[in-house]
């Protein structure tokens, strides 16, 4: 299947502050238990947002129900983002509220290679560009982000900054070639060579 | 130059370099479950794809299970629907499936190891990030997400970046009482939680050396926790005669065969490492997480951290605390327990419940406390019922469950209510983990939940029992 080709990102912004946020915050375990993905946008970090025990308690808004981020299409986040859990679940639930590209200080990398597949690029910046970064959306929710994969930019209102994406993720998505399992199965007879010379495949 | 154990298998398994830059690697032995796969499937379906190898695929149904009524169809249509969405996969497929009444069922990552589907110098990817407790045995194995299980289903391959090598080297003899969880809590603590993003983590030194299946297995079983995607310790002796007659272990004869070449695609002596770390094993104590993640932990002895404790992020530690209900300061033995749960892939193997049932056997639980064993796998359950150790935790007081991953993530009926406090033998004390929003879960070993269970409250393990402990994972 032919993926979509993906070079440039631009929208408004979301700040999601912290580090280690984990698979089972952005996606609660009980949103597992249906055997597709749809729906999931409805519930991202649902057990810490307006309506939740935790949510209600809360001294500030969360920035999923910020109503100043709404429509916004790139999450910046801190460090280690989307630890834990390898559930797909999670970058499933973003993609489908509308996230088309997560700029950070760091991923899990379960997290960043489920969000690759997806199309869903995530992009790194030192931290100090993200506190900017962050800075700047929660001044400005309305500043527009421009997010250049080929040029390796990231800029907005007299912000600008280099990004990091490795050059596998960079070329997948710009080549359109995400979505791996064609390329996977082309020249499978190199497949079968490979299984031939396993001991354990063949019998030892 | 020597090669480590990581790249012998990853040269051996790599079919081509893409035009992405990836690794295209073959996937020796891919493990599925009922909750990452549906969507796999349906694609495969919808694309008129077949899976390339079942002959190196085999399911089983553990996330969702009930452990206490089995009786189908189940009440939580969900979940019947999940089953049987799995069960229907695997006939149309041709995939071997332990169900549920097979008495091969249980957790993905305890019931691998015991048919002998898991080998050394394998690759084995699954569904779950915990997939590296299959690296106990050398082999390389990883969690992936549902379009990577797709990918492998339909092709048995797997688009790949390399991953360094972090070797942690353990010495020395493990205190009474302190376990391999206790090793594990330790590292991920020192070099945390985000620490083995981009590594693979190759455990060694004498200790591990001396260290049962089991006792491994719950090591490399939380690599992921410390961000290592891949964990795994050199096969050698203990690993061979573990394996050796088990359902799928090469038959008869061919062992010797198989023996030979694991041992020879274990890491060289001379092998680079891009990174080394030493632990001493004297040093440990049991420890507790008091947070809400694995890396924040302290010594059972020790006390939740205050503003200004070295290395902690001001934010996160605040924000922890708070979810815990937590000032900062408090010891952490005394914290009183409303639940304890001993199970889940990290610590539900007979090692473990025959070190808690040492702990529990002629106490109670304590009257507040609600206590769950729930075994890895039904033959797990099965051999421990031999050994009567059923009686000895119903007779303290617990619940004796059927297998499956239950309390771990709460996704069956077994969950955390309102503000809970569970002390846990699982890998995960993540906000809201155990099923409830705002439950608190407390990680650390077996015998220290059993401890906990009795009291009612954290406790130390190495007063509370007597004679020595030792062993057990
Ligand atoms: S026991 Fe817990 S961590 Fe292990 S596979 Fe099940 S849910 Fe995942």
């Amino acid at each position: 299947m032919e993926a979509q080709r993906i070079t440039r990102i631009e929208g408004s912004a979301l700040p999601m502050r912290g580090n280690d946020i984990d698979t089972d915050r952005i996606m609660p375990a009980r949103y597992l238990r249906s055997v597709t993905f749809e729906g999931l946008e409805q519930h991202l970090f649902e057990d810490e947002r307006k309506g939740s025990a935790a949510g209600d308690k809360a001294v500030h808004t969360h920035p999923f129900d910020d109503p100043r981020y709404r429509g916004a299409t790139i999450l910046i986040v801190n460090g280690n983002f989307g630890c834990g859990s390898s559930r797909e679940h999670a970058p499933q639930g973003l993609h489908r509220s509308g996230v088309r590209a997560v700029v950070g200080e760091s991923f899990s990398e379960i997290f960043f290679g489920n969000s690759l597949m997806i199309g869903l690029p995530c992009i790194t910046a030192p931290p100090e560009r993200i506190r900017e970064l962050m800075d700047l959306v929660e001044k400005q929710p309305n500043a527009r982000l421009r997010i250049d994969l080929q040029a390796g930019t990231c800029e907005s209102n007299g912000f600008a900054c280099s990004i990091a994406l490795p050059p596998h993720a960079r070329q997948a998505l710009v080549s359109g070639t995400w979505d791996t399992t064609g390329l996977l199965l082309e020249r499978y007879e190199e497949v079968d060579a490979v299984a031939a010379r396993l001991p354990y495949v063949g019998g030892f | 130059m020597g090669k480590t154990l990581l790249q012998k298998v990853w040269d051996l398994h790599t079919v081509r370099t893409l035009p992405t830059g990836q690794t295209q690697l073959f996937i020796g032995l891919h493990l599925v479950h009922e909750v990452t796969s549906p969507q796999a499937f349906d694609v495969l379906r919808a694309r008129g794809w077949k899976v390339a190898r079942p002959d190196r695929t085999f399911a089983t149904v553990d996330h969702i299970v009930p452990t206490r009524e089995r009786t189908r169809p189940f009440v939580d249509i969900l979940a019947e629907g999940m089953i049987a969405s799995l069960e229907r996969n695997c006939r149309d497929f041709g995939v071997r499936l332990a169900g549920l009444d097979d008495d091969r069922q249980g957790i993905v990552h305890v019931i691998g190891p015991e048919l002998g589907l898991t080998q050394p110098a394998m690759t084995i990817a699954c569904g779950d990030s915990h997939t590296s407790t299959h690296g106990a045995f050398g082999a390389v194995a990883f969690g992936i997400g549902t379009s990577q299980v797709r990918d492998v289903l339909a092709s048995q391959c797997l688009a790949m970046e390399p991953m360094k090598v972090r070797r942690i080297r353990v010495s020395g003899a493990l205190p009474p009482g302190v376990y391999a969880k206790d090793v594990i809590l330790t590292i991920i603590n020192r070099l945390g939680v985000g620490g083995g993003v981009g590594y693979a983590y190759e455990y060694a030194g004498d200790t591990l050396e001396r260290m049962s299946m089991d006792e491994r297995m719950t090591i490399c079983n939380m690599s992921i926790e410390g961000g290592a995607r891949v964990g795994y310790i050199n096969p050698d002796d203990t690993t061979f005669a573990y394996i050796r007659g088990r359902p799928f272990a090469p038959p008869g004869d061919s062992f010797e065969a198989a023996r030979r070449w694991w041992r020879s695609m274990a890491s060289d002596p001379d092998a680079r490492y891009d990174d080394d770390v030493v632990i001493r094993a004297e040093e440990l104590t049991p420890v507790v997480t008091w947070g809400v993640n694995p890396g924040q932990s302290v010594p059972v002895t020790g006390r939740v951290p205050v503003d200004g404790d070295s290395g902690m992020d001001r934010q996160a530690l605040a924000d922890a605390r708070g979810y815990m209900g937590f000032t900062g300061g408090e010891t952490i033995a005394g914290m009183r327990v409303d639940v304890a749960f001993i199970g889940s892939c990290t610590n539900s193997r007979l090692s473990d419940l025959r070190e808690a049932a040492r702990i529990v056997r002629g106490r109670h639980v304590a009257p507040h406390v609600k206590a769950l064993v729930v075994p890895g796998s039904a033959s797990v359950k099965n051999a421990a019922e031999r050994e009567g150790l059923d009686d000895v935790f119903r007779a303290a007081g617990f619940e004796w469950r059927g297998a499956g991953c239950s309390m771990c993530l709460g996704m069956n009926p077994d969950k955390l209510e309102g503000r809970q406090v569970c002390a846990s033998s699982s890998n995960r004390n993540f906000k809201g983990r155990q099923g409830s929003p705002t439950g608190r879960t407390l990680l650390m070993s077996p015998a220290m939940v059993a401890a906990a269970a009795i009291a009612g409250e954290v406790t130390d393990v190495r007063d509370f029992v007597q004679e020595k402990v030792g062993g057990g994972g």
